[in-house]
């Protein structure tokens, strides 16, 4: 059963707290107080999941967020008290997955985890393509040709939601409730990084996007094959 | 003497032997004209090009200080120039009349001589001697400058032995019959100016008569001289053309003085206003360059001085912002993140209450809903205190304002139905688009349906969206309690109460609708309230169609009368 999770927070009543809560929900909370040894907890603590403030003692959360996504597509759920929007798309730019803003409960974080982890839990078999692009959905890889594309869980949960129905366009609420598991509306912003992101991965041409095609005023479509 | 000065008129046109004496009346009319034309001729030049010369003449000092000095130079060029010519032709005439009536008075005496010594003793022989007689007195050489001409006396009696003789080519006839009149009754010498015809045209002349006696021969005859005054006119015409190219010469130079003079100081307040110009559109930097010691080095100084002041209180004051800003962010994550942890073990301990005894139970769930409330309430806290620091942006992009109403709608239909009120919305029938910041538009109009619901007394609440071509307006309406025309000016006020009895049911902030003025005036919009006690209250929020765009009037009434009695289906 996976569930580790990482929690990089300087607040240690906060980190014990969500330790607490976590431990009540079956996963396994890890800590670490400060930025400069938060790389160094993620190598010894191999977590499933980080749960990442961004203001830290030391690096601060989005150089953490960056030395982490360096090295690992490990999904990365900022803390942030800021509601300042640039610190918000900063983050996401950086690497990170999805964002909790402070104060949230307690089934909100949970649920922001839950996501996350979810489509680790059960691989399905199955072979996709978009674009000149091959997707094996269970063994979580992307090939052009014989070259294999990194990408993080979410930009492949992305990029699969678009595959599976290349013929559906996608609205930014629907790929929130689908890739990220939002119920309600929430910040769109996350798509439009994230999506971003993946374009930078997976395109010849990341300004003229073929196979994630922007479709104004509406969200997103996987371009012709 | 008893003439009046005369003056011969330049070029004016007269009847041969009609003149009199021009008044000097006229000449002073005559200056008066000239003056008002020298006023007209600036007018004309001032106002050269029409329109875009009369913006000229608004917008610029110096245009306007050099006319007005050329005009005053030309009025005061003008009267002395008058003043001048008329004395020169004056002086130059009296003396010429002088010189003229003792050539006239000296040829009498040469002929009366003559007349003496004349052994003339028969008609013939007399009228020979008179014919002789008048062709010396025409003179010769510079002389020959007049006419003569001998009259018969209409009262002589003898016999006409002699005709009306004339010298030169003078005829009777030039010769007024005013002055013939005058000389006839007094018999001295007389003068009067007269017209004469001459080679090109009318020139002015002086005819000077005296009774002559031919003995008893020939009786009583009258001599006259006519003199030309051709070379004083020319002569005054030369300096009166003299004094206008000078009088046009001194007006320039007046002008290109005031030209340069008004430059010189014209110059210094121009950069002032180019510089005052860059200051205020944000270059806090610029500077007049200051240079000597003067009345415009001291405005360079004054000026210069008041930007520096200006600039360190703009820069006090965005240091001030940054600071509150820095605070609001600060405030913002240092209580965030206890706020969290009490949140978190609140919902834990909330989620365990029914293990618990009652009373620990119930404090739990105070817990957890006190929590909410404080949570709302350091959120608008944060809000409004971002407003104040100014640091808060517009994300706006197109929307239809009926998508926003029905999503709000949506949203707070559990909370309507659960007070028993029906939320009713009226859209216009085409979508309406406007530049919306979505998330603020929404909260407003949250914060103005709750609180509709909050004092609605469950009755219906009617959501109005109009639009024009420049705003979009939304009127929520409710027709519960309502409030005093004097309080719709309080609500917007923070922490403000109607009725500070009034139970705290759904438990807001109390800043929500100052937030939502502020999200408001955010757009370029406003955001009213009407209420009477008993008949409910209405909001109206207007925004414009463009983001910023300044917004007079509202597509919307705030007091819509066709629905102001209480719906029958409350």
């Amino acid at each position: 059963m996976k569930g580790r999770v990482l929690v990089v927070d300087d607040d240690t009543a906060l980190s014990e707290m969500i330790g607490i809560v976590l431990r009540g929900e079956g996963l396994e909370p890890s800590f670490c107080a400060d930025g400069d040894s938060a790389l160094e907890a993620f190598r010894a603590a191999r977590p499933d999941l980080v749960l990442l403030d961004l203001m830290l003692p030391g690096k601060d959360g989005i150089e953490v967020c960056r030395l982490i996504r360096a090295e690992s597509g490990v999904p990365i759920v900022m803390l942030t008290a800021k509601s300042d929007t640039v610190d918000i798309v900063l983050g996401l730019e950086s690497g990170a997955d999805d964002y909790v803003p402070k104060p949230f409960k307690p089934k909100e974080l949970v649920a922001r985890v839950r996501a996350r982890l979810r489509h680790t839990d059960q691989p399905v078999p199955e072979s996709l393509s978009i674009g000149d692009l091959s997707i094996d959905v269970a063994g979580h890889s992307v090939r052009r040709g014989d070259t294999a594309i990194q990408l993080t869980p979410l930009e492949f949960d992305l990029l699969v939601a678009l595959a599976r129905r290349p013929w559906q366009v996608f609205s930014r609420e629907v790929l929130l409730e689908q890739v990220w598991g939002y119920r309600h509306a929430a910040d769109t912003r996350l798509v439009n990084v994230h999506v971003q992101r993946l374009r930078s991965k997976i395109e010849h041409d990341p300004e003229h996007p073929e196979i994630v095609v922007t479709v104004r005023g509406v969200g997103y479509k996987a371009g012709p094959a | 003497m008893t003439t009046r000065p005369a003056t011969p008129r330049a070029r004016t046109p007269q009847l041969a032997g009609r003149s009199g004496p021009p008044p000097s009346r006229e000449r002073a009319a005559s200056a008066g004209r000239s003056m008002a034309r020298g006023a007209r001729t600036a007018a004309r030049v001032a106002g050269q090009g029409g329109r875009r010369a009369l913006s000229v003449w608004r917008r610029s000092l110096q245009v306007r200080v050099v006319a007005t000095t050329m005009l005053l130079g030309l009025v005061v060029v003008a009267v002395l120039g008058a003043l001048l010519g008329q004395e020169i032709s004056e002086r130059l005439l009296e003396s010429r009349r002088q010189q003229v009536q003792a050539q006239a008075e000296q040829g009498l005496d040469q002929f009366r001589l003559a007349l003496e010594g004349s052994e003339a003793t028969t008609p013939e022989l007399l009228d020979q001697f008179v014919a002789d007689q008048l062709l010396r007195l025409l003179g010769d050489g510079l002389e020959a400058d007049r006419g003569v001409l001998l009259l018969r006396s209409p009262e002589n009696a003898q016999p006409r032995y002699i005709n009306d003789r004339n010298a030169g080519e003078l005829l009777p006839s030039s010769i007024p019959t005013s002055l013939r009149a005058e000389v006839q009754r007094t018999g001295d010498q007389h003068a009067q100016s007269i017209a004469l015809q001459g080679e090109d045209g009318v020139v002015p002349g002086l005819a000077v008569g005296q009774r002559v006696d031919l003995g008893p021969l020939a009786g009583a005859y009258e001599l006259y001289f006519v003199f030309s005054l051709e070379r004083e006119q020319e002569t005054l015409e030369r300096v009166q053309r003299v004094l206008g190219i000078g009088s046009v010469a001194l007006v320039l130079l007046v002008g290109a003085v005031a030209w340069v003079v008004t430059r010189q100081v014209v110059a210094p307040v121009r950069q002032a206003a180019g510089v005052a110009a860059r200051l205020s559109s944000g270059r806090l930097d610029e500077r007049m360059p200051q240079r000597g010691e003067d009345d415009l080095a001291r405005l360079a100084g004054s000026f210069n001085e008041m930007a520096s002041s200006l600039q360190q209180q703009i820069l006090r004051m965005e240091e001030l912002s940054r600071v509150q800003r820095r605070f609001v962010s600060d405030v913002s994550h240092e209580l965030r993140t206890p706020l969290t942890t009490i949140r978190m073990a609140g919902e834990v301990i909330h989620e365990a209450r029914h293990d618990f005894d009652p009373a620990v139970s119930r404090s739990a769930e105070l817990l957890a809903t006190q929590l909410d409330r404080f949570e709302s309430l350091l959120g608008d806290l944060l809000e409004i205190s971002r407003f104040d620091a100014g640091a808060a942006a517009l994300d706006a992009e197109p929307a239809d304002v009926g998508e926003v109403v029905d999503h709000v709608v949506e949203l707070i239909r559990p909370l309507a139905e659960s007070r028993g009120s029906r939320l009713r919305t009226h859209l216009t029938p085409t979508p309406c688009m406007a530049e919306l910041d979505t998330r603020r538009v929404e909260r407003i109009l949250r914060n103005l349906v709750v609180n509709a619901l909050e004092h609605g007394e469950g009755r219906p609440i009617d959501i109005t969206v109009g639009a024009d071509a420049d705003a979009i307006a939304v009127v929520v309406r409710d027709y519960g309690v309502g409030m005093r025309p004097e309080d719709s000016a309080h609500v917007f006020d923070r922490f403000w109460r109607a009725d500070p009895a009034r139970a705290r049911t759904t438990g807001g902030s109390g800043l929500g609708l100052a937030i939502s003025l502020e999200d408001a005036h955010l757009h370029g919009g406003d955001l009213e309230a009407w209420g009477l006690p008993g008949r409910g209250a209405a909001f109206r929020l207007t925004l414009p169609r463009r983001a910023g765009a300044a917004v007079s009037t509202s597509p919307l009434p705030l007091q819509a009368t066709g629905r102001t009695a209480v719906p029958r289906d409350a």
